[in-house]
């Protein structure tokens, strides 16, 4: 013990002094004897057999045990590790101190001698790899220190003699995780262990176990991913290895193949059999192109996710990845797309109707034609023409990231992308246009691709109609008879499916604006306008019509010769379109019309629209109204909420803004209207009335203050303040309202006591906010406050009333962007007659299908609300997996929603509807606090006492008809 | 040097009539037994008596084995075994075994009939046949008897069209039959383990092509499909009964379920209900789409595709018909043709490859005016397409066949001579494998070097490892011990399990060698000096001096005595057994060097 100490006194000279503390820990450890440890040993004595030992082992592994008692239990286990002669039980010993060692906050160096010590006399090869397993878990505890990691990796290469494969594994994983990454320490290091770790991992590629041999190469990634440059050499071996006949072992050879074509891109590597010499990154790409057409698919998903991030290859072999040189007979064949293209070039209108139209042209070399070794040949043509689809879609996204970083290759993979629109699974169809989507504006479709694509127009899937129409919003189209060609798919598609309208439009818009020039010449054809004869007018209501107008408008624009080809009743319908979908519809500056914006046009800035102008100025008209008299704020009120609020359903893009701050104004217009002179100067009874109508608005306020908190994306603290200040006045009103219509002081006292916390926590959140607040209610309340909280509650009624009627109304700051959370049902659309009929007692499933947009989380906050005619109500929480994103702050749910009712008489409507649900502690003024306290002050929060769950109803309700029978007997 | 050879009855630079022997360690296989479309004689069944002359087949044959139902590789079978005789069993798949009688039947009715030939097997003649059969699964290997075994893989080209490995000790062979590598709508590409075989024998039909892919083509049909149906056209597709048909069918039901189209599909009746029965059955057999999604709907469960009725052929509106046969030369498809022909905007599109001298020969060929029986002119106004499905493998998928495979020699039947020659050469300069082509009747020998399983004790082999290093799997390892043969088996054992099994007694075999040694002193002087010295020398070895007076280095004795003549010279006698030649010859020389001089 002597020798031992004085060690560890040597130690402690020459190390670093942070091991002292080390030292103290372990010491005090030791002196506690916990319980647990005892228990255990006692149990372990008890057991008379092997399988007995097991069996308390197993239950002990059960528990959790604490920090403090780690150790001991450590002891007692290694203790019988040595005492024990049945494998199985040694084993399970072993594992347990690789979970023990696990346990957060101990600190395993301790142990890890003996645990190393128990290394050196096992012969049991389970137990030896089960050991080394605990020994990595030890060495993955420790990160920052060297020496040890050191000592274990030397342990590992000891060990990688083993003639099982189970521990030569665990010691490639314990050198992979462990192995030092430093060039330098290693060096540092004792002479052992300043062994290449490369080295002695490289010799284990070629092993003669499959599973060996994977851990190698996942040993080698480890180190590359902990941040070892791996040494080109092995690069050679890695190929080897991509023969193999495992399909694991071909899986991670890949991978590091991959790695090292990115660690060595341009280094030059001799092709076999010939003396020239490429590039590594485009010998690497040639490899695994090849995998591509590997015999498991494993190995093929991987192969083919890998190539889409190789981007630095060469576009000589990026190209060969689409051509398969084709032959027929020996002669050269040209594929379908070069035909296509072929025949769309010479100007020729037909596809090939005759027989041996594809007939092969020219003779080919036999000795030239290379059928398997050419590598990068052809392998996204075999990679999407795969079995599994799993192979497909990585295939399609690989095409997308080399696409996206080259245009010529963009150009070529369009035929092949184009072609996957038609694939037998709709996820790879999908993928595929997404794809497309991402890659538009590098590309322009030839009339026949975009048949192609427009075919697809008629799919019943709307994810794919809807994600089609995203792509051609962004589609540069060539020829004008494409352009008609698109138009009339999509009306077609209009017809076929009306629901789509919306996103039909909108398609129309971006197509419209993309390509005036092309729409040009087609004006008088789309308009049926006849230089000589009247036409009759279009009925304005048809969908397809509107969708022919939002295109030659849009296209209008930028091209100011169009209206001139115009008829009257054109112009009509501009003005009536521009009015009532003018999200759709762009100004347009009509000749001999007076152009709305022209009026206004030299004082605005440029960037800023009239509509925009509008709602500041009338927000700034509300904000001076201290100077009119009470009736004149009331009719003003009135008036700007009625302004914003059809604002908002003109200009979609000012809605969110617009409905807030309506709501804001309606708040304030209820509390003025609450406050009224006369109602407060008579005695309470009487006027109970007068008194409903308060505490009604006390509620509404409370109301609305949830839904501008909740309801909106992208509310800035600013804006919680005052919606937060607006909530505080609705509950002062509250408590007059209560104070005047109850009797008694009792119930008083209580409510007061709320309402002064919920001040003083109002205060606390947003002390940083209160020096704007200057003259508001909540600033005179503060200055009262020493008064208020000694004061009897008739009295503090008394206060908050003065206050409330006296304080001013303060400015509500608008944020950059605010969006409403809309939803909108789209299935069940309520109009069918036909009642669901089911059996009663039993359920009926509803299909619900709704948009949301602008709810931030959906997943935790939709739900959906089933309202039964007898006012039972059902919440429904929709599970995360049916929602779908299909774009930047829209969501889809799609669900199922179980009915189930007794029996009805005759079939009866209930209604379904989306809520919002919202919590108040977890809104962003608790954030906030937790923040603060965390920045400001270190006193503990007391747990936000008023956390408010409620929904917010935001979709229209939806009627469906529904009639459970009777069950029959 | 063992050997296998191979010798094909029919297939043998040539498109039909499938029939190939093979004949592997001392067992004789025949890989299919088709007939040839293209003849009604003799010639039409492969030429069995090359098999023997007057024995019975049974005897000279293990085992038969069918790829798949197409009639050039089964059309003979009933001919064989029933006709010729043989009553060994004959192995097909589940699927295959299931359809193959339905196109047998239907071939013997055309030929007897309709033709009205005589000497032909008859339906019972089928069934008593199909009794003989074996059904096997997938990956399952069948022993067929002691040595030889059979297993199944995947071969795509039709429902249950499979490749089989035959297998005797070490050597192997894998016939693909037919095969495709690129999967379609309803079957999945072929697929092989690398399974090393000595030889493959590979179907070659598109040895050398390499195909476009097969999304173009669909996508045409398709398209030209939905035109016709848009424009208020019918739509008519000839096609034979199995394989394509049901491709274009899934094709067609999945795009119009797609599409939400309405107009009708029909397919006429018959046969291909029974077989659609069947495709519905062996869903294990198809594609990934059709497994993973048939529990909530069996995609061979058409919902837009009818059975057909002569009737419907005059509905007005637009409808898709598929109708047998393929080629336009009789039957239904030709009725309906007759009467959609004078309407330009119906179409016909014709799948296949069309015999000449068949209607469907000419129309594809461009011609308009058609001379039908009895004089009449039959003018076609109807858009004609053609399309090819093909489920063969093309040059590219073969090379990537024997690439999974990786075979020491390849032998391609099943092809034309000349496209052969070049993918032969292709395989050899790729591979540097040996190629064989044989033409039917000839046989070519593919010499092979099997491995020897030998038995050993785990204890010896223990043993023999722990010596030197580790062992390395790619590198042979020389081991000592006995080889026993024995009742057809070899087994390694050690020496001394050898004797006792042999029931010898252990020879021994000692070498001793006299060295003299000039030495004046006595005896046991002269022992204790070589003692000295050796125990010097030799300081890792055990050297005792035994109190009579020898010494011991290891087994190895030294005696040392007088010269009888001359007392000044010692005579040392070493002796040794053969197991430490090494150490015993070494001490001789170091002997003979003589003694240091000692002070």
């Amino acid at each position: 013990m002597a020798a031992h100490l004085k060690k560890r006194v040597y130690e402690e000279f020459t190390k670093v002094v942070q091991q002292q503390h080390e030292d103290l820990s372990t010491k005090k450890l030791r002196l506690t004897k916990p319980s647990k440890s005892a228990a255990l040993h006692v149990d372990l004595c008890k057991a008379t057999s092997p399988a007995d030992a097991l069996q308390y082992l197993l239950q002990f592994a059960r528990k959790p045990v604490e920090v403090e008692s780690v150790e001991g239990v450590v002891r007692i286990l290694l203790e019988h590790y040595y005492k024990e002669n049945d494998a199985s039980v040694r084993l399970k010993i072993a594992s347990l101190l690789g979970l023990l060692s696990k346990t957060a906050g101990f600190s395993p160096d301790c142990i890890m001698d003996d645990a190393i010590n128990t290394l050196q006399n096992e012969k049991s090869h389970q137990v030896l790899a089960q050991l080394l397993d605990t020994l990595l878990v030890i060495g993955t505890k420790l990160p920052e220190n060297p020496s040890v990691r050191m000592r274990l990796v030397e342990v590992a290469c000891k060990h990688l003699t083993d003639s099982s494969h189970g521990v030569r594994n665990k010691c490639l994983q314990l050198i992979g995780c462990l192995g030092p990454v430093e060039k330098g320490v290693a060096k540092e290091a004792e002479s052992q262990a300043a062994k290449d770790v490369q080295k002695i991992i490289g010799d284990h590629f070629n092993d003669q176990d499959p599973r060996v041999r994977t851990a190698a190469i996942k040993a080698m990634l480890q180190l590359h991913e902990r941040g070892l440059k791996l040494q080109q050499a092995i690069y050679g071996q890695a190929c080897k290895l991509l023969a193999d006949d495992y399909e694991q072992v071909r899986s991670a050879a890949v991978q590091l193949i991959w790695v090292l074509s990115q660690l060595y891109p341009e280094s030059i590597v001799p092709i076999p059999s010939s003396n020239e010499e490429i590039r590594l990154v485009d010998d690497a790409f040639g490899k695994i192109c090849h995998m591509v057409s590997d015999g498991s698919w494993v190995v093929r998903v991987q192969a083919a996710k890998l190539l889409g991030s190789m981007q630095q290859v060469s576009s000589h072999f990026l190209e060969q990845t689409l051509d398969k040189k084709l032959m027929s007979d020996l002669r050269r064949k040209r594929t379908a797309h070069e035909r296509a293209k072929e025949l769309y070039s010479s100007g020729e209108f037909s596809s090939g109707r005759k027989w041996g139209d594809d007939a092969p042209k020219e003779e080919i070399d036999t000795g030239a034609v290379n059928l398997i070794e050419s590598g990068a040949c052809g392998a996204f043509v075999h990679g999407l023409e795969d079995e599994m689809y799993e192979v497909r879609i990585a295939a399609v996204e690989a095409l997308c990231m080399l696409a996206q970083s080259s245009p010529s290759f963009a150009e070529k993979c369009l035929d092949f992308l184009v072609d996957m629109f038609n694939d037998e699974i709709e996820e790879v169809r999908l993928q595929s246009i997404h794809t497309m989507r991402k890659i538009s504006n590098n590309i322009t479709l030839r009339e026949d691709q975009l048949d192609t694509v427009l075919a697809v127009l008629e799919d019943s899937s709307r994810d794919i109609r809807e994600a089609l129409h995203e792509l051609l919003c962004c589609t540069n189209v060539s020829t004008k008879e494409g352009i008609h060609l698109a138009l009339v798919e999509l009306l077609k598609n209009l017809t076929k499916y009306p629901t789509d309208r919306e996103s039909i439009w909108k398609c129309l818009k971006f197509l419209g604006s993309r390509h005036p020039t092309l729409v040009l010449p087609l004006v008088p054809e789309l308009l049926s306008t006849h230089p000589f004869f009247d036409t009759p007018e279009p009925d304005m209501d048809d969908p397809a019509y509107i969708a022919v107008l939002v295109l030659i408008f849009n296209a209008a624009k930028s091209c100011p010769t169009m209206p001139a080809l115009f008829s009257d009743h054109t112009f009509r319908h501009y003005a009536y379109l521009r009015d009532s979908l003018s999200h759709l519809v762009p100004p347009l500056r009509l000749p001999g019309r007076k152009l709305v914006s022209s009026a206004v046009s030299p004082s605005i800035t440029p960037h800023e629209d009239p509509s925009q102008q509008f709602l500041h100025q009338s927000l700034e008209r509300v904000y001076n109204f201290q100077h009119l008299d009470p009736q004149g704020i009331q009719e003003l009120l009135e008036f700007t909420i009625r302004d914003l609020q059809r604002l908002g359903e003109l200009q979609s893009e000012l809605a969110g803004m617009a409905d807030f701050t309506a709501t804001y104004l309606q708040c304030q217009l209820l509390l003025i209207k609450a406050l009224q002179e006369k109602l407060w100067n008579v005695a309470a009874p009487l006027y109970l009335k007068q008194n409903a109508l308060a505490s009604a608005a006390a509620k509404q306020i409370l109301e609305e203050t949830y839904k501008m908190e909740f309801m909106y994306s992208g509310v800035e603290s600013r804006q919680v303040v005052i919606i937060h200040h607006m909530r505080l006045q609705a509950k002062a009103l509250q408590l007059i309202v209560t104070a005047r219509t109850t009797r008694g002081v009792e119930p008083l006292f209580g409510m007061c006591e709320k309402f002064l916390q919920e001040v003083d926590s109002f205060q606390r959140c947003f002390i940083s906010e209160l020096p704007h607040m200057q003259g508001s209610f909540v600033d005179k309340l503060l200055d009262l406050m020493p008064r208020l909280v000694t004061s009897k509650p008739s009295e503090v009624v008394k206060i908050l009333q003065t206050t409330l009627r006296q304080s001013t109304f303060l400015h509500l700051p608008l944020p950059e962007q605010l969006h409403r959370a809309t939803a909108n049902i789209i299935e069940p659309t309520g109009e069918s007659d036909n009642p669901l009929r089911f059996t009663s007692g039993l359920v009926v499933a509803l299909d619900v299908d709704a948009t949301l947009e602008h709810v931030q989380d959906p997943q935790g906050t939709v739900k959906v609300q089933v309202l039964y005619p007898d006012g039972q109500a059902q919440l429904i929480h929709p599970k995360p997996a049916d929602f779908r994103n299909p774009g930047p702050g829209r969501h889809r749910l799609i669900t199922q929603v179980y009915l189930s009712h007794t029996a009805w008489t005759e079939p009866c409507q209930i209604e379904v509807r989306l809520l919002l649900a919202y919590n108040s502690n977890r809104s962003k003024a608790s954030a906030r606090i937790a923040k603060s306290t965390w920045s400001e002050s270190l006193e503990a929060l007391p747990p936000s006492e008023n956390g408010i769950e409620g929904t917010i109803p935001f979709s229209k309700p939806v009627k469906v008809y529904i009639m459970p029978k009777p069950a029959r007997r | 040097m063992p050997e296998i050879k191979v010798t094909p009855l029919g297939a043998g630079q040539d498109v039909g009539r499938s029939c190939i022997l093979v004949s592997i360690a001392g067992k004789n296989v025949m890989l299919d037994c088709g007939m040839h479309m293209g003849y009604n004689d003799d010639r039409r069944f492969p030429d069995f008596s090359y098999i023997t002359q007057n024995g019975r087949l049974t005897d000279f044959l293990d085992c038969v084995i069918i790829s798949h139902f197409h009639l050039d590789h089964c059309g003979a079978l009933p001919y064989f075994s029933e006709m010729v005789g043989y009553d060994g069993p004959i192995y097909m798949t589940h699927p295959t075994k299931a359809i193959c009688p339905i196109l047998l039947e239907d071939y013997r009715k055309i030929t007897v009939d309709k033709k009205g030939e005589t000497n032909f097997f008859t339906s019972q003649m089928i069934k008593d046949c199909m009794k003989k059969v074996v059904a096997v699964h997938l990956h399952q290997t069948v022993q067929v008897d002691e040595e030889l075994e059979i297993k199944a893989y995947y071969a795509g080209h039709v429902l249950g069209a499979a490749m089989f490995q035959i297998k005797v000790g070490c050597e192997s062979v894998v016939y693909t039959g037919d095969y495709n590598m690129t999967p379609d709508r309803h079957l999945g590409a072929a697929w092989i383990d690398k399974c090393r075989p000595d030889l493959l024998i590979s179907e070659s039909t598109y040895a050398t092509t390499i195909r476009d892919s097969k999304r173009c083509r669909e996508r045409d049909f398709l398209k030209k499909v939905h035109e016709t149906v848009e424009r208020g056209g019918k739509v008519l597709i000839p096609v034979f009964a199995l394989g394509r048909a049901q491709e274009l069918c899934i094709l067609l039901e999945t795009f119009w379920e797609r599409m939400n189209l309405k107009a009708p599909i029909y397919f006429s009746t018959g046969l291909t209900e029974k077989a659609n029965h069947y495709y519905k059955l062996f869903i294990t057999w198809t594609n990934q789409k059709i497994r993973k999604t048939f529990v909530q709907r069996n995609m061979f469960e058409f919902k837009h595709i009818k059975a057909f009725d002569r009737a419907f052929a005059d509905n007005p509106g637009p409808m898709v018909v598929f109708a047998t046969p393929g080629m336009l030369h009789a039957g239904q498809s030709l009725q309906i043709f007759r009467k959609w022909a004078g309407n330009e905007k119906n179409m016909v599109i014709m799948p296949g490859y069309c015999v000449q001298g068949t209607v469907g020969h000419k129309i594809l060929s461009g011609q308009r005016k058609l001379e039908m029986e009895g004089r009449q002119i039959l003018e076609v106004k109807m858009q004609v397409e053609y399309m090819s499905f093909s489920a063969h493998a093309d040059a590219k998928g073969i090379m990537q066949l024997i690439r999974q495979a990786e075979p020491r020699n390849v032998l391609l039947v099943h092809g034309e001579a000349k496209k052969m020659e070049f993918l032969k050469q292709k395989i050899e300069q790729e591979f540097h494998v040996s190629c064989f082509m044989p033409a039917n009747g000839e046989t070519s020998t593919i010499l092979t070097n099997p491995c020897i399983p030998v038995d050993i004790s785990l204890g010896l082999l223990k043993r023999e490892t722990a010596i030197g290093p580790l062992p390395d799997a790619k590198k042979p390892k020389l081991m000592h011990g006995t080889l026993l043969m024995k009742d057809n088996s070899f087994r390694l054992v050690s020496p001394e399990q050898a004797l006792k099994e042999l029931g010898l007694a252990e020879h021994q075999l000692r070498f001793t060698c006299r060295v003299h040694i000039q030495d004046p002193r006595k005896e046991h002087e002269t022992v204790l000096r070589v003692y000295n010295h050796l125990k010097g020398i030799l300081k890792d070895y055990s050297v005792q001096h035994l109190p009579d007076g020898s010494i011991t280095v290891e087994s190895i004795l030294i005696q040392a005595t007088a010269h009888s003549e001359d007392q000044g010279t010692k005579v040392l006698l070493v002796s040794w057994t053969w197991q430490d030649e090494e150490l015993g010859s070494y001490l001789t020389s170091l002997l003979k060097k003589g003694l240091p001089q000692s002070t």
